[in-house]
């Protein structure tokens, strides 16, 4: 789970992250009662969405005037900006965050992360902050630091002090580096959060050490012994149908391409829709409806899918475990009669009780093209997918998929 | 042979009275595997499914010689369960139990890391189907009848994946050594490379197959492995082809935050290193045979 930009900062500032002053606003009013309890000549007003890159995308204003701010506010409030992070849809702003402008000397690069592969905590700076780091690490690797945490110990002060050097800071900054760092340690360990960033750091001409910007992300697998920190989700800033599907106890990622489907097992489901591609079709989501997939949870995974109006054809691959196929199948025809379905549906089932469960698909008269092999099922999904979009081109002027 | 466990192997079952617990007890045992009881904390002493039921993983072992363990606690006490039976001598453990928090994976590696060599536990999981020797035991929750005996490893994230594999190889007549489930998480008991290690010593075991998906060092590092210490050929397949980056697709772990962690780098990478790519996800069966017919 993600959070925002000022919640992130509220919650280091409690840690001893030293933060500019600041304030939300959700109106260009609001905005302007900010700038003047901050007070001073400047300030940055910032879009609050759940992303990096935000700057680049015009999410971050620098204001001079209270009018300025007002205009920065208007402009942003409700708008949909685009970065590489949230991918083409963008993320609608709903709230701002009015921030006094920093007098920067200095930025840098400063995290903490869990790291797979070595499955401790490490913590990542570089004296060339502001940038991505991605862009960093392939261009000047050798500008990155990387410290790692036993962590049984914790992060101890030596540690702390190694990465305040190799940020470059003046002496007279160490303790308050030490304490920073250390606060931010602190804040991912009791948290449960799993990258915690703050991109840039700045030493501003005042010498001081400030937290510009901080990201935080935290374990969905912890969130049930951080109440707090569930209550800062903000739901606007997540697909709302994937937060359907989490809701339902099913997992659901939508995409692009048209054809719908519906999986037990996220391995399967990732190689489900592979297998699609590779017969020249595009998956339009990932769903996968976990192990005991009832009569009423196949239901409502095919109103998940159905609700994307772009799906023209539906494949429902399961492989029976725990489940079985006889009540897999009995759910898919109730679910089809229920919903009045009009796109074809190809289904295929393996494993537990197959051969009944093929039968109840055959003797409910629906229209259900099924299939015995993973293969047999991807190659009839493109081909009903490929039939349903040719059947009505005229309609949508889109000519079926190339290579199919 | 087989590795990890065989028709030998005593197993007992942590969070053994509980309705999944129970379930699942049930299946291996009618499976064949050795069951010889359960931990459930404050019910010792009483029967389950006709096996003693212990307060404590140390119970087990010292009064039915318990060696290897699975785990069906709930996810805020499943760190603790795997600590303990680790703890109390289990040499084998797998984790069924989903949505573990990551910093309590990294306390249990730390935990298991300080014990030396010859008495570390080997974990499998967590978030797994478990592991299974066709024909001889079985420690999970897959369907055990889609698995024939044989002389392929396989080593996996996804257990429905792993059943699709075991599947389209017994189509063909092929059968299974031992079949292990890693698990989707971003930490985990061990890593494809660890197995892999297992299954090179395996005299029974002739090819390996590794199921591997986006996010993540392992499977590189797995290939780097069986490049230089493996003599026999190993085969992938990574799913996740078409999974956008930054997006998790179900599993914590299968998510691209990295460069070298897509399906498509991960290919390019260990057929560099010489491992046979399975093209497709619905030609695993076929390349393994391939791989065999040639040898």
């Amino acid at each position: 789970m993600d959070i925002h930009e000022y919640q992130a900062k509220e919650i280091l500032s409690g840690y001893g992250v030293k933060i500019a002053e600041g304030g939300m606003a959700y109106s260009p009013e609001e905005a302007v009662q900010r700038a003047r309890d901050i007070g001073g000549h400047v300030w940055a007003v910032k879009a609050q969405i759940h992303s990096g890159a935000r700057g680049k995308a015009g999410g971050i204003k620098i204001c001079k005037t209270h009018d300025e701010v007002e205009a920065a506010a208007e402009a942003l409030l409700g708008k949909r900006l685009v970065t590489h992070q949230t991918g083409p849809a963008g993320k609608v702003c709903g709230r701002l965050y009015v921030e006094a402008g920093t007098d920067i000397a200095k930025e840098l690069y400063f995290c903490f992360l869990v790291d797979r592969s070595s499955e401790r905590i490490v913590m990542v700076g570089s004296a060339q902050g502001g940038m991505e780091i991605e862009e960093l690490a392939e261009n000047n690797p050798d500008a990155i630091t990387k410290i790692y945490i036993e962590p049984a110990v914790g992060l101890q002060d030596y540690q702390a002090r190694e990465m305040a050097f190799a940020l470059g800071l003046d002496p007279e900054l160490l303790s308050h580096a030490v304490k920073t760092i250390r606060g931010c340690y602190r804040a991912l360990r009791e948290l449960d959060a799993g990258m915690l960033e703050i991109n840039p750091l700045v030493v501003t001409r005042s010498n001081e050490l400030v937290a510009l910007d901080a990201k935080m992300g935290f374990d969905d697998n912890a969130l049930f012994r951080q109440q707090k920190i569930s209550e800062l989700r903000d739901k606007t800033q997540e697909d709302p149908r994937e937060m359907a599907a989490a809701d339902r106890g099913l997992s659901y990622v939508g995409l692009d391409g048209d054809i719908g489907c519906m999986i037990n097992g996220a391995g399967l489901a990732m190689a489900t829709m592979d297998m699609i591609k590779l017969a020249g079709g595009e998956p339009a989501n990932f769903l996968d409806v976990g192990g005991g997939a009832s009569a009423e949870r196949t239901e409502k995974a095919f109103r998940l899918v159905l609700a994307d109006k772009n799906v023209k054809a539906m494949l429902v691959n399961i492989f029976a475990g725990i489940n079985r196929c006889d009540w897999i199948a009995e759910g898919v025809v109730e679910a089809v009669k229920k919903i009045d379905m009009k796109i074809p549906l190809i289904v295929r089932l393996s494993g537990t009780n197959v051969e009944e469960g093929r039968r109840i698909i055959a003797a409910s008269g629906l229209p259900i093209i099924t299939a015995e092999t993973l293969a047999e099922a991807a190659e009839k999904a493109v081909q009903a997918r490929n039939e349903a979009v040719t059947h009505v081109v005229g309609a949508t002027g889109r000519p079926p998929l190339q290579g199919a | 042979m087989a590795i990890l466990i065989d028709e030998t192997t005593r197993i007992i079952v942590q969070g053994f009275t509980g309705k999944i617990g129970s379930f699942h007890a049930q299946d291996m045992i009618n499976y064949g595997s050795n069951v010889v009881g359960g931990i459930t904390p404050g019910k010792g002493d009483q029967t389950h499914l006709g096996l003693p039921v212990f307060n404590t993983v140390k119970e087990a072992v010292h009064q039915v010689g318990a060696e290897a363990s699975i785990i069906f606690v709930p996810p805020a006490f499943a760190a603790d369960s795997i600590m303990e039976a680790a703890d109390a001598g289990i040499k084998y453990c797998v984790a069924i139990t989903d949505g573990i928090p990551t910093q309590d994976m990294m306390t249990v590696k730390n935990f298991l890391r300080r014990f030396p060599l010859d008495q570390r536990m080997i974990l499998t999981g967590p978030n797994c189907a478990g592991t299974i020797s066709p024909g001889r035991a079985m420690l999970g929750i897959m369907p055990g009848h889609i698995y024939m005996q044989g002389n392929v490893g396989i080593v996996g994230r996804s257990g429905t994946l792993g059943y699709e594999a075991a599947d389209q190889m017994k189509r063909l007549n092929i059968g299974i050594s031992t079949s292990v489930g890693i698990g989707g998480d971003p930490i985990n008991g061990s890593s494809h490379r660890d197995i892999l290690e297992k299954f090179e010593a395996d005299p029974e075991t002739k090819v390996v197959v590794m199921i591997g998906e986006i996010g993540g060092p392992q499977e590189v590092e797995a290939g780097i492995f069986a490049k230089e210490h493996m003599s026999k050929p190993v085969i992938a397949y990574i799913a996740g082809l078409t999974a956008p980056e930054g997006r998790r697709m179900g599993h914590a772990g299968a998510i691209i935050s990295s460069a070298g962690e897509s399906a498509a780098e991960k290919v390019a990478i260990l057929k560099e290193l010489g491992v046979t790519i399975c093209p497709t996800p619905a030609a695993m069966g076929e390349t393994v045979a391939a791989v065999l017919a040639g040898m």
